[in-house]
């Protein structure tokens, strides 16, 4: 078993960065991300990891470096929140189309107006179809742990993709967690040096990011979204492989007290843990309501989740971020998605609730299954409401 | 040789769409966007090479008499070596109505 030890958890991925020795880090920084840059630029400097580390003048430049630099083979890692993530979207979609394992850890925050440094997801959905790996963190450790996870995922052959690790500002990023920490010849056995399949190299020169007219570029996005499909079994693989290394045994839907509920809270990243206090308060008295948390989003997991939820009465989906002038949150919509072609499912019930960091306790997931309940009990089955607003 | 982009599935495709063979841009026939197309009056050329200099897609090849002729595969009708001719040798026509 490896070291247990105190570490804010922005410290904790940079030494994890470390750990899986990348070439080249390249990122600008902002609020709530700078943690996990200026740690790495410490370690750089030091000399404690041998890497080329970019300070870039802009997101849209660290995430164009690390295009860059993945494609002539280098392992490549970037981070960053909200308006950078915004301004390196242009190359979230070219990263993943020339099919480039760049990691990059998001701390999550809402997007501006009205300026806004606190946590949601209204930044990582602005790039839902951008066609990267999209695992969600629950706690510091998930994050440390996903970082060996993600790399060996997304540079395996079958896969070459590049990966997003969600992890939410501030509740997590600047949070001081116990995190075991996994010792250097594991990680090394666990996460070879990448082999990339073509690379930048003048010996065999080979052109990435040429033009496709209108006569192939279906073919490219279908071979693109084929790809992200098929890096799931990868993904099952890796989390087995991790568990059995470690004893963290990672699913793409965790489950809690799910056996025989009748209301499901549905969420997504740190929501978890508090949502898992609430349901223990509320099974203490008798309520019959487990948890259900999905860990990957893209590729969206749609048998896991059913095979999760379709036992259950009512599911109250809780989203962190708004779809304005659309159906209500993100999570929602897919939820709505993957149940719609089954004959019986359960009724959804949307909130949207801890937007720009606004804390969401256990009561408040108490209330908002009362509420729920309350109203499809009394016929309300496309309930959907931004929790907590002052009329 | 690559093969044309019609004949290619999705299976096929390198990942990524990388372009495993360098140089394949000269088999994209540019020809087909032009209108106009280059007509040299070889009694008013004096050699020069302007046009070969000037143009650019690259399309002027000297030929074996010394002259230099547009390879109407690659060249869209632009106009440029007309333009810069400094003995007005080059003339744009339509295409189909040259006499």
């Amino acid at each position: 078993m490896g070291k247990r030890v105190g570490m804010e958890v922005s410290i904790a991925a940079a030494e994890a960065v470390k750990q899986c020795n990348v070439d080249v880090i390249s990122a600008y920084p902002i609020t709530p991300q700078t943690h996990v840059v200026e740690h790495l630029s410490e370690l750089v400097a030091n000399g404690e990891l041998d890497a080329e580390f970019f300070c870039v003048e802009s997101e849209h430049s660290a995430l164009s470096v690390c295009v860059g630099s993945e494609a002539t083979g280098a392992r490549s890692f970037t981070c960053t929140s909200s308006q950078g993530l915004a301004l390196m979207s242009e190359i979230t979609y070219i990263a993943s189309a020339l099919r480039l394992p760049i990691v990059m850890v998001i701390a999550n925050r809402t997007l501006s107006a009205p300026i806004n440094i606190w946590n949601d997801h209204s930044d990582v959905m602005s790039i839902r179809d951008c066609g990267w790996i999209q695992f969600f963190a629950e706690n510091g450790q998930d994050v440390y742990d996903h970082m060996f996870i993600a790399y060996r995922v997304a540079e395996a052959h079958e896969v070459l993709l590049p990966v997003i690790i969600n992890m939410d500002g501030f509740t997590l990023s600047h949070v001081i967690e116990p995190i075991e920490l996994v010792e250097q010849e594991k990680v090394d056995k666990f996460l070879p040096p990448y082999q990339p399949l073509y690379r930048m190299h003048p010996d065999r020169p080979v052109t990435m990011g040429g033009i496709a007219l209108p006569g192939i570029f279906a073919e490219t996005k279908k071979a693109q979204e084929v790809a992200l499909w098929s890096s799931m079994p990868k993904i099952l693989e890796t989390w087995k492989a991790f568990g059995d290394m470690t004893g963290r045994y990672y699913n793409p839907v965790e489950t809690y007290k799910t056996e025989d509920a009748e209301t499901l809270l549905v969420i997504m990243g740190s929501f978890g843990e508090t949502a898992s206090a609430a349901v223990d308060l509320m099974r203490e008295e008798g309520r019959s309501v487990g948890l259900v948390k999905i860990r990957l989003w893209r590729p969206f997991p749609f048998e896991e989740f059913k095979k999760a939820t379709l036992g259950a009465k009512q599911l109250v989906v809780i989203d962190r971020a708004v779809s304005i002038g659309g159906p209500g949150g993100p999570v929602a919509s897919e939820v709505k998605s993957a149940l719609y072609g089954e004959v019986m499912h359960p009724v959804v019930y949307n909130f949207v609730a801890g937007l720009g960091g606004r804390d969401v306790s256990p009561a408040d997931f108490i209330k908002m299954v009362d509420k729920a309940e309350i109203e499809i009990e009394e016929g309300n089955k496309e309930g959907y409401e931004i929790y907590g607003v002052r009329e | 040789m690559t093969k044309p982009e019609s004949e290619w599935t999705w299976k096929e495709l390198p990942a990524g769409t990388v372009m495993l063979e360098p140089g394949n841009a000269d088999q994209y026939r540019t020809g087909d966007w032009k209108t106009l197309k280059p007509v040299l009056n070889k009694e008013l050329c004096i050699h020069c090479g302007l046009c070969y200099i000037y143009c650019p897609d690259m399309s002027y090849n000297l030929n074996a008499e010394g002259y230099f002729i547009a390879d109407l595969f690659y060249c869209k009708g632009c106009g440029i070596c007309s333009k810069e001719c400094p003995t007005g040798a080059i003339t744009m026509v339509v295409e189909g109505e040259e006499k």
